[in-house]
């Protein structure tokens, strides 16, 4: 699902943030990458999300080269990606309801099939009650699930993940964890980038770590 | 297919109706806005309506063509009738008439109020007069002053004068007038669309954000643009009212007074606001200046958003 093949990036301020990395995650695997602050995590999941491109290698995404899609098929190619946000990155003027449906919005679909797909989305994070609520109203937890329910409304094959218990308590990043490994069950790949290695040692998964832009 | 379409219309109006509603959220600016759109419409505008009644009000008198033919002094009645009669032998005049000295004095003692001093002249200062009028084919500008010009070689004439002369300099000051009007609409047009632009820029910066968002799950450029241009319409449309008003209310405080100006010339002229045609036209100009100032700017900085 997720193949990375001697990727290096540079950055245009001349930090090599990613320095040969090689690693393939197989479809419907549970994945952790990990690694301290600086090593390379954050800049895997722009490469494999298309906010960046490799400076060098090659990144292969469900056996698609990212290489091959063009500017005008971003789109499209991030429509397939669900992608879960350390910062959540939710939209305060509008109800809960709203941004879970807005990848569905995005994509065209009937008003009448987001309905359904935003609430059995809220429904699989257990804020089905919350649809009306604005973010801010809730929790750092409830909106971290909010974020999950954006990332899997649109039923994508590949969920990745930056970091999305680093704000919470252990008990609430747990819970999380098992949210996402319910999702893994009914068969999505799940990545998740976390430094938390107390969290992963409960979970079997498998593990790429980074170190200074390699894979160790 | 059909179900398409109307998710498809139901898409665009919802964001046509969400735009609209966050202008109304932010009222102050919304209005300040507005307010700059509708001066710089309401300008040329206005120019144009009053340039308007100006032709529709002259319109007539191009056709008007008469020459006065002024005798001398010493030339009494008789010789004008010969004048006269001389005249409408030519195969280009249509009709003489002969204002004699006399009648000539009274008509403007009557209408110029200057009837007290015109009694103190001794005898009449003014000279027999004909109106020549051309036929409808020799009333054309060039033939009527070669007409002038054989009348002013005749003996026995002081002055000939084209009444039209001042008609067709009148013509051709509106001519001027009707550039400058295109001009002054061209400009003041461009900067409806500057501001409006700047307008966009700035509610893009605003709302970074969540163009930043909806382009992370996925949304085109046309997608995270699409309530920007929509906000320029209404921008357009909001601009083109209240320009259309600012100039309706110009045209009532005018119109009183101009009738009443225009009744003291003894004219029947009254001042004609917008009529439904232009007024459609305008909301259409308004709203396409708004748009394209919109899509001017959300195409350039949408695309500079980039998460």
């Amino acid at each position: 699902m997720i193949r990375f093949d001697q990727v290096y990036k540079r950055y245009p301020n001349g930090r090599d943030a990613l320095a040969g990395v090689t690693f393939n995650i197989e479809a419907g695997e549970f994945a952790f990458l990990t690694g301290h602050s600086g090593a390379g995590k954050s800049s895997i999941l722009k490469l494999i999300a298309l906010i960046e491109r490799p400076t060098r290698g090659q990144v292969f995404i469900n056996n698609q080269s990212t290489a091959a899609v063009k500017p005008r098929g971003i789109p499209k190619f991030r429509q397939h990606i669900g992608v879960v946000f350390q910062d959540h990155k939710l939209l305060h003027d509008r109800p809960v309801a709203e941004n879970v449906a807005l990848p569905l919005i995005v994509a065209g679909v009937a008003r009448r099939e987001i309905d359904k797909r935003m609430r059995a989305a809220l429904d699989q994070v257990g804020l089905l009650s919350r649809e009306k609520s604005r973010p801010l109203e809730l929790s750092t937890g409830e909106q971290q699930r909010v974020g999950i329910a954006r990332a899997i409304v649109a039923k994508p094959m590949l969920l990745i993940a930056d970091e999305p218990t680093g704000n919470l308590d252990p008990d609430l990043a747990l819970e999380i964890m098992q949210l996402f490994k319910r999702l893994n069950d009914v068969g999505v790949t799940v990545m998740i980038a976390t430094h938390d290695i107390q969290l992963i040692d409960r979970f079997t998964a498998q593990r790429i770590v980074l170190a200074e832009g390699r894979v160790v | 297919m059909k179900t398409a379409l109307e998710a498809w219309l139901a898409r665009h109006a919802q964001t046509l109706i969400g735009s609209l509603g966050r202008m109304v959220r932010n009222p102050l600016a919304t209005a300040m806005t507005l307010a700059v759109i509708a001066v710089a419409l309401a300008l040329p505008l206005f120019f144009g309506v009053l340039l308007q009644n100006t032709r529709s009000a002259t319109a007539n008198w191009n056709q008007a063509f008469e020459l006065s033919v002024y005798l001398p002094q010493k030339a009494g009645a008789e010789r004008a009738d010969a004048l006269a009669n001389q005249l409408r032998a030519r195969p280009d005049v249509a009709a003489v008439r002969v204002i004699p000295a006399d009648q000539a004095l009274a008509e403007f003692r009557a209408s110029s109020g200057f009837g007290k001093a015109l009694d103190a002249l001794d005898g009449n200062p003014l000279p027999n007069t004909l109106i020549v009028t051309p036929t409808l084919t020799a009333s054309t500008p060039e033939a009527t002053v070669a007409l002038k010009t054989r009348i002013e070689a005749a003996a026995d004439v002081d002055a000939v004068q084209l009444d039209t002369e001042w008609v067709q300099r009148l013509n051709a000051m509106l001519d001027v007038l009707r550039r400058v009007l295109w001009l002054t609409g061209a400009l003041l047009g461009s900067s409806v669309v500057l501001v409006v632009g700047n307008t966009i820029r700035l509610d893009i910066l605003n709302r970074r954000d969540e163009i930043e968002v909806m382009k992370l799950v996925g949304a085109t450029d046309g997608f995270a643009r699409r309530p920007f241009l929509y906000s320029g319409v209404w921008y357009g449309l909001g601009g083109g009212i209240g320009a259309i008003v600012v100039v309706a209310i110009a045209v009532a405080v005018l119109s009183r007074p101009l009738g009443h100006l225009a009744a003291l010339y003894g004219s029947q002229f009254q001042l004609t606001g917008l009529r439904f045609g232009s007024v459609v036209r305008i909301l259409g100009l308004s709203v396409a200046l708004g748009w394209l100032g919109s899509w001017i700017a959300a195409t350039r900085h949408i695309r500079a958003v980039e998460p």
